[in-house]
């Protein structure tokens, strides 16, 4: 991606949207080192004079270009942006990271028709293909499946990868757009939750668990070691 | 009114490269002059408000000034989220124009008839709420729309509405607009209502058993509301009464009425609000058919008065 930290409304930088907003955690750490944000507003994540809520907000982080937290609103908003560029004559590209659950949501089916109507192939859509969300397994709350095959009939060029395949996410986003036929690009990351960590990886107690002492935050960072 | 926005439209996007056209797969030609003359910042989409809001939005965000038209029902109601969150909560310029605001749609029933939207918008940090009573109203408007920071949603009625606007007075949002001054009696209006107050009044002169003058005060701004210039009013009079066309909860008149009740240091008043009464209607035929049946009429409006008056 092309930004700059020191000035985050380069009007030339690539845009990044968020959508699943509660992966905020990811996004900050990523602000933090890439010289968007501070150490000390790490520090306050969620703190009542802090930048840094439980959902990512526009108005107050640099970096962040929207404001998410309730699911299938990004892929729209970046809809907008990649138009904008088009109207323009810019080169930004567009990025949308939506979690597998927010594909649940008929905002993001309005957005994928709409963005392979205007063939927006400045426009990437990645999903977090974790297959759980808040009550069980996706296949049994909310069947996805086939989900590439349907983003290919809504006229999107689709690759899949090992979401934690750092060499194949770097490969594959270096060769944007995956089509030479004007279409919008979805990048299926197939991903496991907590993965590394003994105990939490793939288990549902995880999803919204925030019950972590000391202790077993040490024992956590230890698992991960 | 419908016709004069649109065109209004048109001309200040070929004054202004900032300004964008989007709607919900609208009727055949709608727009089709900006189509021709604007291609690129024109925008005919699917039946899908809330991606349409979202994509505004992303727009606005990127410095543009997106117009979004389709019917008032469907922008309110089904994209409400997107309204709060995509716009409201980043508080950028997006202008939601919605077709045949209250009981224009009277023949196609409830779900075309949008009679809570001043409501559900109201209550919204950061949107501004217009409803203008007449297409020289909405002349003097739109260009007034152009450089408001945040977003508006803009009611519109019916059509070829009667001309009952002040040629003189100029439009300034989030200003109540003294159309009659009178005295003792203050009626509030805002859209297609003006002219209905316009009308009550004319009655409520003639009738020289009673001998009244009521002032009457237009708001075609419903959010910011005119606080201090409806203050002003509610001081010098006894009796209140609100009309819109709206359910009487949410809208103008519990505006009015939020502010007086907290007008602790005045005398009692008494206070009328007519609009919609709080349910689906079960009616059909035209939208006078319904504000007649509703009794958001002259008539009624003078008889209320009366009322009040006479329990004095």
């Amino acid at each position: 991606m092309q930004y700059r930290s020191n000035e985050p409304n380069w009007d030339d930088r690539d845009r990044f949207i968020l959508s699943k907003g509660h992966g905020c955690l990811a996004l900050y750490v990523m602000l933090e080192e890439k010289g968007f944000i501070s150490p000390k507003d790490l520090k306050k994540f969620c703190a009542f004079d802090g930048i840094l809520g439980g959902h990512p907000e526009r108005s107050k982080i640099p970096g962040v270009e929207a404001s998410t937290g309730s699911l299938g609103h990004g892929l729209s908003i970046g809809i907008g942006m990649a138009l904008r560029a088009r109207m323009d004559q810019k080169g930004y590209r567009v990025f949308v990271v939506a979690g597998d659950g927010e594909c649940n949501e008929g905002s993001i089916w309005e957005a994928a028709l709409c963005a392979s109507k205007h063939r927006l192939d400045n426009l990437t859509l990645i999903i977090d293909y974790n297959h759980m969300q808040s009550y069980g397994l996706t296949e049994q709350i909310f069947p996805l499946e086939p989900l590439s095959e349907k983003l290919k009939a809504f006229n999107f060029s689709v690759k899949e990868i090992d979401g934690h395949d750092v060499n194949a996410l770097k490969e594959k986003l270096s060769s944007l757009p995956f089509s030479l036929h004007k279409k919008p690009s979805a990048l299926i990351c197939h991903t496991v939750k907590g993965k590394g960590i003994s105990g939490v990886e793939h288990n549902l107690k995880w999803h919204h668990s925030n019950k972590v002492d000391s202790e077993l935050a040490q024992k956590l960072i230890q698992g991960i070691l | 009114m419908r016709k004069k926005c649109l065109e209004m439209i048109y001309n200040l996007a070929l004054q202004d490269p900032r300004i964008v056209f989007l709607g919900s797969d609208l009727g055949a030609g709608t727009m089709s002059e900006f189509r021709n003359d604007m291609p690129d910042r024109f925008f005919m989409e699917g039946i899908c408000e809330a991606n349409l809001i979202g994509m505004a939005a992303g727009m606005a965000m990127e410095g543009k000034i997106p117009y979004v038209n389709t019917i008032a029902p469907f922008l309110t109601r089904r994209a409400y989220e997107q309204i709060i969150l995509d716009l409201c909560l980043h508080n950028i310029p997006v202008r939601l124009v919605g077709n045949g605001g209250g009981l224009v749609y009277a023949p196609l029933g409830p779900t075309h008839q949008v009679i809570e939207d001043f409501a559900a918008l109201r209550s919204i940090p950061n949107m501004c709420i217009l409803s203008p009573s007449d297409a020289r109203e909405m002349e003097k408007m739109m260009p007034e729309t152009v450089n408001w920071p945040g977003p508006i949603y803009i009611r519109l009625a019916k059509g070829y509405d009667p001309i009952v606007t002040p040629l003189n007075l100029p439009f300034v949002i989030g200003k109540a607009v003294p159309v009659k001054i009178g005295k003792d009696i203050l009626i509030t209006t805002t859209g297609i209502t003006l002219n209905i107050a316009l009308e009550a009044e004319k009655l409520l002169k003639n009738d020289k058993n009673h001998n009244l003058t009521p002032t009457i005060l237009h708001l075609p701004t419903i959010k910011p509301f005119d606080k201090d210039t409806v203050s002003k009013f509610i001081k010098d009079a006894t009796i209140i009464v609100s009309v819109e066309e709206h359910s009487i909860t949410g809208g103008l008149g519990s505006a009015v009425a939020e502010l007086l009740a907290e007008k602790n240091d005045l005398k009692p008043r008494k206070f009328k609000r007519i609009g919609i009464p709080d349910k689906f209607s079960d009616r059909y035929g035209s939208q006078n058919d319904l504000l007649k049946y509703f009794g958001i009429t002259p008539e009624n409006v003078e008889k209320i008065i009366l009322k009040l008056w006479e329990s004095e």
